[in-house]
Order: structure tokens, then sequence, then C-alpha cells
């Protein structure tokens, strides 16, 4: 294994300048949104009240808003409002909204008609009753909404370093992508103490005498500007391109960090999801971005691949890797999973891609076409000779692979197949694999040499200058330490690349990643 | 002082109050009395604006209430609910404070005001600093009733303001009501469902069904000329005790043998209901009490002799 083992401690204290500010990013997130959504929520909780017929409504909205998975939301952001904190802010407000505006209204509608019917026969007007009466007595109520908007905030707020909003999900999601438990502990951590703190903190203000509640009302505000504002102090720095990498590339040393010491390659960074990516590439919102060679949208959004002229990108041919266990269960496994072996190159892989990605054709319909149109495939035996279970990762390409598969089983031999696509990266993927929860995955030769097996740099640098011994090294090491076998390559290359748009690196002529430097260099 | 001209309030289709029209002398206790769902409320909850009528007119102090600003309106008008809806997070000092407040009137005197006001409804200074919920049912109704009258309003509407109390404290607030002073230079619109609360508070009583006035009068016209059968069965149950009440020895005055003996107890005032005065009997041992008339008039009488004369008025009522 590596020759030392780090402690989460060792991570946290060599990346304690990048902790801080992404837990600052955190906290500034989660109470932006929060101060706005209260902005938003009490006066329309008031509101709906007054007018009750809209309360129906208003809560329904508020309702629906909240069951929209908060990746989809982020995605529905991105066309409107960009990438970045903007639209991150605007997702968690509308999470945050509808415990502030229910618990606003119920809190209000709470109060003792009695009491407000002796405020008004004293001649107090609408104001005075509101503001004497019915918001000091709801206080505890919508303190409540407050404290649950908060610590899903805190949770939401994970989500938002898929565009490049920072905060500690850089770590949960650049962890699990480089199958690096410090990391994500050292993102999930934090992430959890906020929401134990913040949620403890409101309990106390909740908890508060009638009399120092008024005191506090006006300190609320305050602290909720003071805190928000700790979301911009980290932002003061520009650059003449902007970079969006993924959380995974950007801790590889096949990624952003060979970028940096082999290349020397200084680029304002931000961190952004795969998913919206390339689209805020193709939207200007980007220029450089770290994308996959096979990939449709490359197609779909007309980007070109810079030229790796000095190899830092290590060969990623994918190969479905299998527990030794299933194969001696399943004897015609091998063969079937191998009749794919050698038939996808990287350009029928781009327009299988493509396809999926920009197209919208169903992953199953690419899937049997290109079966149909290779001549590979039979219908179904309906067979019910044990179950194959064929996990994918959670990007289009495996998808694809993964129907394949799933087809050719069913079509030559006699088992049947359940699939668990979609598993979020490659850590998951491969512990679901080692503990037993799938019987094979297509893996790459790449993630495998440097996420899974964790090679030391002279290792890689050695056994990265082909892709046959790439292949041979992974095989064996597989073998001995996870009793997991590669079978035969299926061909293609889905290896790491730096993209730009077509026109932007013409006009600028950048070719390879070396122009790209001199480029940024010549300031 | 108050007068309802014609007044109306439809809920929908319903009528809740239905063309009523009344009017209150000042310094009048007037009881609005009827079961529940007969509009009572309603027709109180028209005169500080807390409901809005749909057809008709209100005067206070010959003054339209719709020409003035509703909050305004209030602010002259004592309101005590059946639930005292004292605030639950303002202190007793700050519930009593809270029209002066709004009158914008300065600490001190709003401080020497409640003070006052304290005193009088027997309740110690110590309670100033405490918050409504660690207060009984009788302090709370009591601190209620302060809060109404600490500006001094002309006139006090009171919604049931008994009906939640037990029947001994709420004896005693009866009886601390009918002696307040303050209370004496209101004109007074209260409204129940107990025909007993009626006949003890009231100077007159509205008798209510189904949105209107059945019968509007004294006690004892109430009780001695019914306009019809409903009043008749309405008071049906406890029609004897109710007799005794409204019956004052004024009334049986010339009824009663013309004679004095001094007797060692202290004169009852011609004012004084028949039902107190008969409890003298039992409660005391004489034999026979003395009344005193104002104008130095006395009579003395026994048991029997005031039956008698009370038995002689009824008949001398019926027969009108």
């Amino acid at each position: 294994m590596n020759e030392h083992q780090q402690t989460l401690f060792e991570f946290m204290g060599q990346q304690a300048d990048k902790l801080a500010v992404q837990t600052l990013q955190h906290i500034g997130l989660t109470f932006i949104s929060l101060f706005i959504a209260v902005l938003i929520g009490l006066p329309l909780g008031i509101f709906i009240t007054r007018k009750v017929k809209l309360s129906g409504p208003v809560l329904g909205i508020a309702g629906v808003l909240q069951t929209i998975p908060s990746i989809a939301l982020l995605g529905f952001m991105i066309p409107v409002l960009g990438i970045g904190a903007k639209p991150a802010i605007v997702a968690l407000l509308l999470y945050a909204l509808l415990p502030i505006i229910r618990n606003t209204y119920t809190g209000i509608t709470g109060v003792d008609g009695a009491v407000k019917e002796a405020a008004v026969a004293m001649g107090m007007n609408k104001w005075q009753v509101l503001f004497k009466v019915e918001l000091p007595l709801a206080m505890p109520v919508i303190l409540a909404g407050i404290r649950t908007a908060t610590v899903i905030n805190v949770g939401v707020a994970t989500l938002a370093s898929y565009i490049a909003a920072g905060g500690l999900g850089e770590f949960i999601f650049g962890g699990i992508s480089l199958n690096n438990t410090n990391m994500i502990l050292a993102g999930a951590i934090p992430a959890a103490l906020l929401a134990i703190i913040f949620d403890f903190l409101l309990s106390l203000v909740q908890k508060l005498n009638f009399k120092k509640i008024k005191k506090t009302s006006y300190a609320l505000p305050v602290l909720l500007v003071v805190l928000s504002s700790l979301y911009f102090i980290p932002s003061a720095y520009g650059g003449k391109l902007t970079a969006g990498f993924t959380p995974e590339f950007m801790g590889r040393q096949d990624g952003n960090l060979g970028l940096e010491s082999k290349y020397g390659l200084k680029i304002h960074t931000i961190v952004i999801s795969d998913a919206v990516m390339y689209k805020a590439a193709f939207e200007k919102q980007l220029d450089v971005i770290s994308g996959y060679s096979t990939d449709g949208r490359l197609k779909a959004y007309d980007l070109v691949v810079l030229d790796d002229d000095k190899g830092i990108f290590p060969p990623y041919y994918a190969a479905p890797i299998i527990r030794e266990e299933s194969l001696k269960k399943y004897p015609d496994l091998e063969k079937t999973l191998n009749l794919l072996s050698g038939k996808i190159n990287d350009s029928v892989m781009t327009d299988l891609n493509y396809r999926t990605d920009y197209l919208h054709q169903t992953p199953e319909r690419v899937a049997k076409d290109f079966l149909v149109a290779n001549k590979l495939y039979k219908p179904s035996r309906e067979g019910s000779a044990g179950i194959i279970r064929i996990g994918s990762k959670i990007f289009g390409e495996q998808y694809i692979l993964a129907n394949m598969y799933s087809m050719l089983i069913k079509g030559n031999t006699n088992y049947d197949v359940a699939t668990k696509t979609g598993l979020g990266g490659t850590k998951i993927c491969f512990d679901a694999l080692t503990n037993d929860q799938i019987d094979f995955y297509p893996e790459y030769t790449g993630t495998g040499l440097l996420a899974i097996l964790q090679a030391s740099p002279k290792t890689v640098a050695e056994v990265t200058k082909s892709k046959d011994s790439t292949y041979n090294y992974v095989q064996q090491e597989f073998e001995k330490r996870y009793q997991v076998k590669w079978l035969k390559p299926i061909g293609f290359n889905n290896a790491y690349a730096l993209m730009m748009r077509r026109g932007q690196a013409k006009s600028l002529n950048i070719k390879t990643i070396s122009n790209l430097k001199r480029y940024l260099n010549s300031k | 002082m108050i007068k309802v001209d014609g007044v109306s309030k439809h809920f929908g289709k319903v009528k809740a109050v239905d063309a009523i029209s009344f009017e209150v002398q000042e310094h009048e206790n007037m009881i609005l009395l009827g079961t529940s769902g007969c509009g009572k409320t309603t027709t109180l909850k028209m005169i500080n604006r807390l409901i809005e009528s749909s057809a008709g007119t209100i005067y206070i102090n010959k003054k339209n209430i719709l020409e003035q600003q509703p909050e305004v309106l209030r602010r002259g008008i004592g309101y005590v609910l059946q639930n005292n809806g004292l605030f639950p997070h303002y202190t007793v000092a700050e519930n009593i404070a809270i029209v002066p407040q709004l009158l914008k009137w300065d600490k001190k005197k709003t401080e020497n005001r409640t003070a006052e006001l304290l005193e009088k409804l027997h309740l110690d200074k110590s309670y100033l600093h405490v918050y409504p919920k660690e207060l009984s049912g009788g302090q709370q109704q009591r601190i209620g009733l302060a809060r109404a009258l600490v500006s001094d309003p002309p006139v006090l509407l009171m919604d049931e303001p008994f009906g939640a109390l037990d029947n001994v404290t709420r004896s005693n607030i009866h009886k601390e009501f009918k002696a307040l002073d303050e209370l004496k230079r209101k004109t007074i619109i209260m409204v129940t469902h107990d025909v007993q609360e009626a006949f003890e508070l009231g100077d007159r009583i509205c008798l209510m069904d189904k949105g209107k006035i059945i019968q509007s009068g004294s006690p004892t016209e109430l009780l001695f000329n019914p306009a019809n059968k409903f009043v008749e069965d309405f008071l049906k149950d406890q029609r004897l005790q109710l007799e005794f009440k409204a019956v004052k020895l004024t009334d049986l005055w010339e009824l009663l043998p013309h004679q004095h003996k001094k007797t060692e107890t202290a004169a009852l005032h011609a004012d004084t209901d028949l039902w107190s005065t008969l409890e003298n009997f039992r409660f005391g041992k004489a034999e026979t009490i003395d009344i005193k008339k104002d104008g130095d008039a006395e009579k003395t009488a026994s048991f029997e002799q005031l039956m008698a004369a009370f038995y002689q008025f009824k008949n001398k009522q019926g027969h009108e």
C-alpha cells in the first residue's frame, strides 16, 4: 500500500488554508440565502395570513420547490443565472423559503383570537397589532422555521460546489471522486459541525424569554448580515481566462496538480461539476475546462481538445472489471463481456455519447442501435440461471456501456440482469464492487492506477509510457490486492483533456497546453 | 348616550342581527341577554366596530360611529372580553398601560392611574411585574377590567366578562362590580347568557332571540309584564329567585304596615332587594328588621309582613 497513510488531521493541517476558505464560504452561502429567504418569506408568510385564500397556493408552490432534487434545481438555474454564487444562492433560498413561510403563517394564525381581538378593541391599528402582538407571540414558531431552514441550507450548500460556488462540498465531492477518505471527512465533518452548532445556537435564541427576544430581534439581522458577508471575502481574485475543473481533476496528479508541476500552468480556477461544465464553457462562463476526450458534448458544444504535449494525462482505456468470485459463479460471463472488446474506438464513443448527451436519446436505445448495427444484438432469452449485477458511474458513457452489457448478457446467456447505475463516483462504484454489491462495472485504466491503486509518482511515470504497460500493471495489482479482474479493453481511450471553445482557441492561437501557458504568462 | 337605530348584520344569507333599535342612557347599565347565537355579541361588537354593521346607524353621544376612525373610536371605549384577552407577553403593568401608550400618556400619569386602579380592584402592587398566566382566573379578569378602565372611557362594552369564572369567584366579583365607583360613572353595555347575572347587574335588560329584541325593560318589567310566552319561558326556571332579586324594598314600602320599633341591627336602605333582605332573617337572629328610606322615614317589618307585601305587589303588577 502507500508508504505512509496520511491521517485526517495531517490532511486538515496541510489543507488548513483551503479548509478555512471553504468553511467561510459555506457559512456565507448558508446565511446570504437564509437572510434573503427571511426577507422574502417573513413578509410573504404575514401576507398570506391576511389573504387566507392565497395561503394554499403559496404554501403549495413553496412545498413543490422543496421537492425538486437539489442537483436538478441547480441545473435549472444555469441557463438563467450562469454558474457560481448567484444560482447557488437562489437555489438555497428557494429551499429555505418553505419552512420560513409556513412557520410564519402557522405562528401568526396560532395567536389566541381573544388576544388579537383585545388588541384591536383597544384601538391598535393593524401595524401595531402585527408588531406588538402577532409577531412577538409567533416569534418562537417563526424562529423554529428559521432554524429548520438553516440546517437545510448547511446541508444543501455542500452541493453548491457543483456549480462553482465553493463551500465544503469541494472537499466532499473531490474526496468521493478521488477515493480519498480524508478529503471527504475534511469536508463532511466541518459541514456536520456547522449544522449542529447553528441548530444549537438558534435553539438558545428560541428559548429566550419574551423580554430578551425584543432585543435579539434587532441583533439577529445584524448577525445575519455579518455572517453573509463572509462569502465575499475569498472571491477577491481574477484572471485573464477562467478555468473550470471538476473536484476530481483538482486533486489529481494527472490533473490540475500535474498541470501546475509539469507545465507550470497558473490559471484562475473555479471548481465545478462535470454535469454543467461543458455548457458553462459553451456559454462563455468558462474558457478552459477539464473534460473527457470521448465526451459527446465536445461535439455538441464545438469544443477542441488541447494537445497534451508533455504527456501528463495517462491513458484511460475502458474495460469491465469484475469480481473473481463472480467469474467462477457465472462461467459464461467472461466470454460474453469480451464480445464488446475492441469494438468501440474514440470517435465511435464520442458519437455515442453525443447521441445521449446532446440528442437526448436514451442510453438503452443508443446501446441497442449500436449492437444491432454491429450484428451483436440478440433478443433476450428471458433466462433465470442467476442475476448479474451491473454497476455504472453517474455519466452517460457508463450508462451506455451498462446497457450494452445488459443486452449482451440477456441475449447470449441464461442469466438475468440487475443494473445499479448512477453510482456517484469511482470510490462508491469500487466499494460497491469489493463489498459484493455489484458483480462488475466498466472502469478506466488510468483511474484504476491513480485513484484506486494510488500508485506512487515513480510507478505512474514508469507504467504510463504505453497503454499496454498501464493495463498490465493495473491488471496484476487488482488481482493481487482485490481479487478483481480486468477483462479485455473495449477499445476507446477516455482520457482527461483540457478543452476550449473552437473559436477562442483559434483566435488566441492555442493548440497545446504549452501554448495556453505561454498565452497566460504573456501579460 | 348610545343609540342603536335599525342595525342589521348579515353573514352571507344568515341574518345574525335583524334591524334592532335601542337606546342606552348615560350611566345606565344595559344588559344584552339571550342564548348563544341570538346576536347579542354581534350587536356589542358593532358598537366598537370590531364587526361592521350591514345596515342601520349607531350613535355615541349623537355622533355616528362610522364618521370616526375606528382606532380613535375604540380608544374611547373600554372593552372587556370573556377570556380576558390579556397579552401573555406583557406584564400586568404593561397590559394595563396599553391604551395609555396608544394615547401617548407620560409615564408618571400611567403609573399613578395604574396604582389607583389596582387599589380599587383589591389587587396587590406586587402583581405589577408578573405575567398574566401566573394569576388566577378572577385576578386575570380584574386586570382585564383595569385595562379597560385605565383611560377612564365614558363607555364600557363587556362581552360575557364573568362567563369563564367559577360561581364563588363570580359572585365575589359581582359584589365588587356593583360597589366600584368608577363603574357608576360609566355607560355600560354587557352581554351575558346568565339570567341571574343580568338581573343582578342590569338597570335594563334587552332580551334577544334570533337577531331580534324580544323585550327591553327593567328587570321587574320583564318579570311581571312579560311581552310574550318566550320571555316568560326564558325566566321560568329561576322565577322566584329572580323576583326576590328584582323587587326592592322601595317597591314594597307602601304595602308594609306603618310601624317602627328600633331593633338592634342596623337599618337596611330601601334600595336593598328583597333577596338580600330575606338573607338577614336567615343569618341574623332578628325577628324583624328596620328599613330606612331617604328622608329619614323608617319602618320595621317581620318576615311574614315582607312576604305578604311581596305577594300583594306581584298581584298588582300582573293586573296592570
